[in-house]
């Protein structure tokens, strides 16, 4: 029960409305039973880390640390189990994703928290496609590994293993875009079409009628997403109706659009689509793009 | 009830200043007036979010909202309205650590990860959508910085030597007025609606300053024990440039806010606003005359004198006096050196060896107050990245007793009071990042505007020359080489000067030309210009092709090595063989252009296509250009 008292004092404590809403309660009944296949806790989009504490302390939720495996035996968060995202990414078939998750030991009702270096976009990646295949108790840790350790926070060396689960596979379309999917909505101005990239690369060529977020914008210095009212303001500055679909996309695999793809999840928007070959299958399909070449702007780096 | 209040003694001063913002016309900024580093104001961020939002929504028509957008600080993006150029504000070019690294957020965040620092002291982010300027508004009032006023018909940013407060030749520290200047000015209804942008420059004495090419330069001179300046009115380059013109003798510190204010209604009476082509005070001082001008402007300054308030003028004065006051380094700048001559530690200019020595040679200066140096930053063409940026805040905070910096008209950064045994663990830490190159202030590093990078007035791209320029020269040791320091290099990417070109020792400015049956970039030279209370403007030389600037500036140096006399440096020479004054076989600018004939020659295009393209680019060249914004 503690880490649901925790959970109440971190609601009263935050003054950020919208933020309130999102951060959905668990359980109030929980379980005290150890399996943790037989909790029924629903995480929010974002974990914070006193949250996450609690829940490996109670051994109510599967961590997985999507880096790559030297940094995982380097050190990990406790109880964390490793799936570096190009496992994920060599094959990432419905059918695979499930023997993942059954090889990880998470069946339909672990929640699971996943987290990464990279600000976030690794992990959104492996989260969404866990969501992909159906499964829908996963949540991001809001810092990166290196914001865990900055926080003095405890680490362990040891490889964690579980007993193999049985997950059933229920693919979740709603939240997924293809190239001929993303063409369609080109025109349609019920939906929107969001790249992630940096701004510079946007300039020299997108989708047409895209609009840019980059994932740079949607961080804060100690948390890999901003409060949900910054990132709704930024899509009302944008003029981009919460009622509308989005489709997210990047450069190549779809972890800066990952990233954005939660970021429009926590600002409230409840349509929202990832094109996970994004921009890189766009191209070699041939398809129509934007680029803009009156100026030298890329001359401006100073990198 | 302001008399009922004298009675509390101190409390008065600050009752008497809310008082006189309720009833005065600077009510818009009575929120800051206490705290004079903030220059901020939080609410105009959702005031830009709005209008953009009307403005998308086809309510605002598209020249009201440039007017709006360029008053804040937001200046449209070359071909392309969807983004805005950023002008942020440096007030003095004086900077905080913190606000450094607000800078490197909001790059991050909005723009494209790096800064830029203008030859006029701002701080610019490129390429920032129009929707989340909004956002950089907010961000830039967090920090207590401002945008607003930064472009449009409005006072700009009010440029102060960032030598003021450690220079050797200096009577006072100008910082403090320049800043009360910024201050009194900001968001005052008397400059809203200009006939033209219009721009203040301090300097800390007769050589660091651009006083000349300013509306209003001033340079600073103590009469009879009292503070002063040598006001210079109507300089500014462009198109057509002018050189300012001296008002009186001495203009004693307390005339200093009339003498602003007369020039500011004069012009703003009647500066042209028909003809955007000549509306700069510059024009109407050069069609009237100055005699004319001057006694109109006297005459005015009398009316001022006689029909300003007491509590506006207090509004100025309690700003000199609280920054007077809060001048935490003040007993540091009472330990005054008596010579003006000093040598640095370590510095044996003959034989420099390591990289740091080299970097210790152009960019460490020592500062008048004895024990101190102040450090340059060279940075390329003005670019800095987040990253850099927010090491360099650590920097500062670690080694500057001043804890902070400023921006320089060479796009730099310098940083001031750090004691001589810092200057190697400065070093190390700014050359961990990439901010420890040499030959800052000398041809090693050349101005560069923002050329085709960004701008819708650009022809060339002048900021990828610059930058060319500095590692070939790098490369070539120049900055190592005593003769060369002290001549610049200064490039634009069109006329209109904001890469002064005009005051270079060799200047450049962009063009277009056809050359054979193909488009070029090209761009025309000038020789010997210079800056401070004696600068002049460039002499037209010849105009050079994009591709040939590099060779041609290498054969100006060989011609200046075989000719130069004893201690002769080149821009001594430039500026003598532009008055037709050499000596040896190069006597004047018609030899000069001789030798360099060949040296600017194109192979033909199908020889050689990629000499017809510009730097940064890899297609054809096309001179493409938008309407420009200044005047709008």
């Amino acid at each position: 029960m503690c880490c649901l008292n925790d959970l109440e004092l971190q609601k009263i404590k935050n003054n950020d409305e919208s933020f309130d809403k999102l951060k959905k309660n668990s359980d109030s009944k929980g379980n005290n039973n150890n399996s943790i296949n037989k909790i029924s806790t629903t995480l929010n989009l974002l974990c914070d880390v006193d949250t996450l504490r609690s829940l490996i302390k109670e051994n109510k939720v599967r961590v997985v640390d999507v880096r790559k495996k030297d940094d995982y035996l380097k050190g990990h968060v406790p109880t964390a189990v490793c799936l570096p995202l190009a496992e994920l990414l060599s094959d990432d078939s419905p059918e695979s994703i499930i023997n993942i998750l059954n090889n990880l030991g998470i069946s339909d009702n672990t929640p699971v928290v996943v987290y990464d270096d990279t600000f976030g976009a690794l992990a959104s990646r492996v989260a969404w496609s866990f969501k992909f295949v159906g499964h829908k108790d996963v949540s991001l840790l809001e810092v990166t590994y290196s914001g865990w350790k900055n926080l003095g926070l405890e680490i362990e060396q040891k490889s964690n293993s579980f007993d193999k689960s049985s997950h059933s596979l229920n693919m979740d379309y709603s939240i997924y875009a293809d190239a001929s999917y993303v063409e369609n909505a080109n025109n349609d101005k019920k939906k929107v079409i969001i790249d992630s990239r940096e701004r510079l690369n946007f300039l020299s060529e997108h989708i047409p009628n895209s609009k840019n977020i980059p994932y740079t914008m949607i961080r804060s210095e100690d948390s890999i997403l901003r409060k949900p009212s910054e990132l709704k303001r930024f899509l009302e500055n944008r003029g981009i109706d919460f009622n509308s679909e989005i489709i997210t996309y990047c450069g190549s695999v779809g972890t800066l659009s990952g990233l954005v793809f939660f970021a429009l999840k926590a600002a409230g928007v409840p349509n929202v689509k990832l094109y996970p070959k994004s921009f890189k299958e766009w191209k070699s399909l041939g398809k129509a793009k934007i680029e803009f070449k009156d100026a030298n702007y890329w001359d401006l780096s100073a990198e | 009830m302001r008399l009922s209040k004298k009675i509390y003694g101190l409390q008065y001063h600050n009752d008497i200043l809310e008082s006189s913002v309720d009833s005065d016309i600077l009510s818009s900024s009575k929120k800051n007036d206490l705290n004079f580093e903030n220059w901020g104001l939080i609410e105009e961020s959702e005031y830009f979010a709005n209008k953009v939002k009307l403005f998308r929504q086809d309510q605002l028509n598209a020249d009201e909202f440039r007017r709006f957008r360029l008053q804040n600080g937001a200046y449209g993006s070359r071909l392309n309205s969807d983004f805005s150029m950023i002008r942020i504000k440096v007030p003095g070019g004086d900077i905080t650590p913190e606000q450094m690294e607000k800078i490197a957020n909001l790059a991050e965040s909005f723009s494209i990860g790096s800064a830029h620092v203008s030859t006029r002291q701002n701080i610019q982010l490129h390429w920032v959508q129009l929707e989340d300027v909004s956002e950089v508004v907010r961000g830039l009032a967090e920090g207590g910085l401002t945008s607003r006023e930064a472009c449009g018909n409005t006072i700009r940013n009010v440029m102060c030597s960032h030598f003021a407060g450690v220079c050797s030749n200096e009577p006072f520290d100008t910082t403090i007025y320049a800043k009360a200047v910024a201050k009194f000015f900001l968001r005052n209804p008397m400059c809203q609606n200009l006939p033209r942008k219009f721009k203040f420059n301090f300097a800390c004495c007769s050589e660091h300053g651009l006083v000349r090419i300013a509306d209003v330069g001033l340079v600073p001179a103590i009469q009879d024990g009292i503070r002063g300046f040598r006001i210079y009115l109507g300089g500014g380059l462009g198109a057509a440039s002018f050189i300012g013109h001296l008002l009186e003798e001495f203009t004693p510190e307390s005339r200093l806010l009339s003498t602003c204010m007369s020039t500011i209604r004069v012009y703003d009476r009647l500066g042209n606003r028909e003809n955007p082509a000549r509306n700069r005070m510059r024009y109407l001082v050069n069609e009237m005359g100055w005699i004319k001008f001057q006694a109109l402007l006297l005459k005015e300054r009398d009316i001022v004198e006689a029909t300003t308030s007491i509590p506006t003028k207090n509004v100025f004065e309690s700003t000199l006096k609280i920054e007077n006051n809060g001048n935490s380094l003040s007993s540091l700048s009472g330990n005054k050196k008596t010579t003006t001559t000093t040598t640095l530690p370590l510095i044996n200019s003959e034989n420099i060896q390591t990289a740091y020595e080299r970097w210790l040679n152009t960019n460490v200066i020592a500062q008048k107050q004895s024990g101190y140096y102040g450090v340059s930053i060279t940075l390329g063409a003005g670019d800095i990245t987040s990253n850099q940026l927010r090491v360099l805040a650590e920097s500062i905070r670690e080694f500057s007793e001043e804890r902070k910096a400023r921006t320089t008209p060479q796009q730099n950064f310098f940083i001031r009071y750090i004691k001589s045994e810092s200057i190697p663990k400065l070093f190390a830490k700014l050359s961990s990042i990439g901010l420890g190159n040499p030959g800052a202030n000398t041809i090693v590093s050349p101005v560069g505007c923002s050329g085709t990078t960004s701008c819708n007035l650009a022809i060339t791209n002048s900021h990828r020359l610059a930058k060319e320029i500095q590692s070939k020269f790098l490369e070539l040791n120049y900055d190592m080489d005593q003769d060369l320091r002290t001549s610049t290099i200064k490039i634009s990417g069109c006329p209109n000067s904001c890469g002064q070109h005009e005051v270079a020792t060799v200047g450049f400015y962009g063009g277009a030309a056809r050359l054979g049956n193909s488009m070029a970039p090209i761009y025309t030279m000038l020789f010997a210009g210079s800056t401070g209370e004696n600068g002049e403007l460039g002499k037209v030389v010849m105009r050079v092709p994009a591709k040939r600037i590099i060779d041609v500036v290498l054969k100006i140096i060989e011609c200046y090595k075989e000719e130069k006399n004893d201690n002769e440096t080149m821009h001594d020479w430039i500026s003598k063989i532009s008055v037709g004054r050499g000596n040896g076989k190069i006597q004047n600018l018609e030899d000069i252009k001789k030798i360099l004939a060949p040296v600017i020659k194109l192979p033909s295009f199908s020889e050689n296509p990629d000499s017809y393209k510009d730097y940064g680019s890899d297609s054809n060249f096309i001179a493409k250009t938008a309407r420009g914004e200044c005047a709008a």
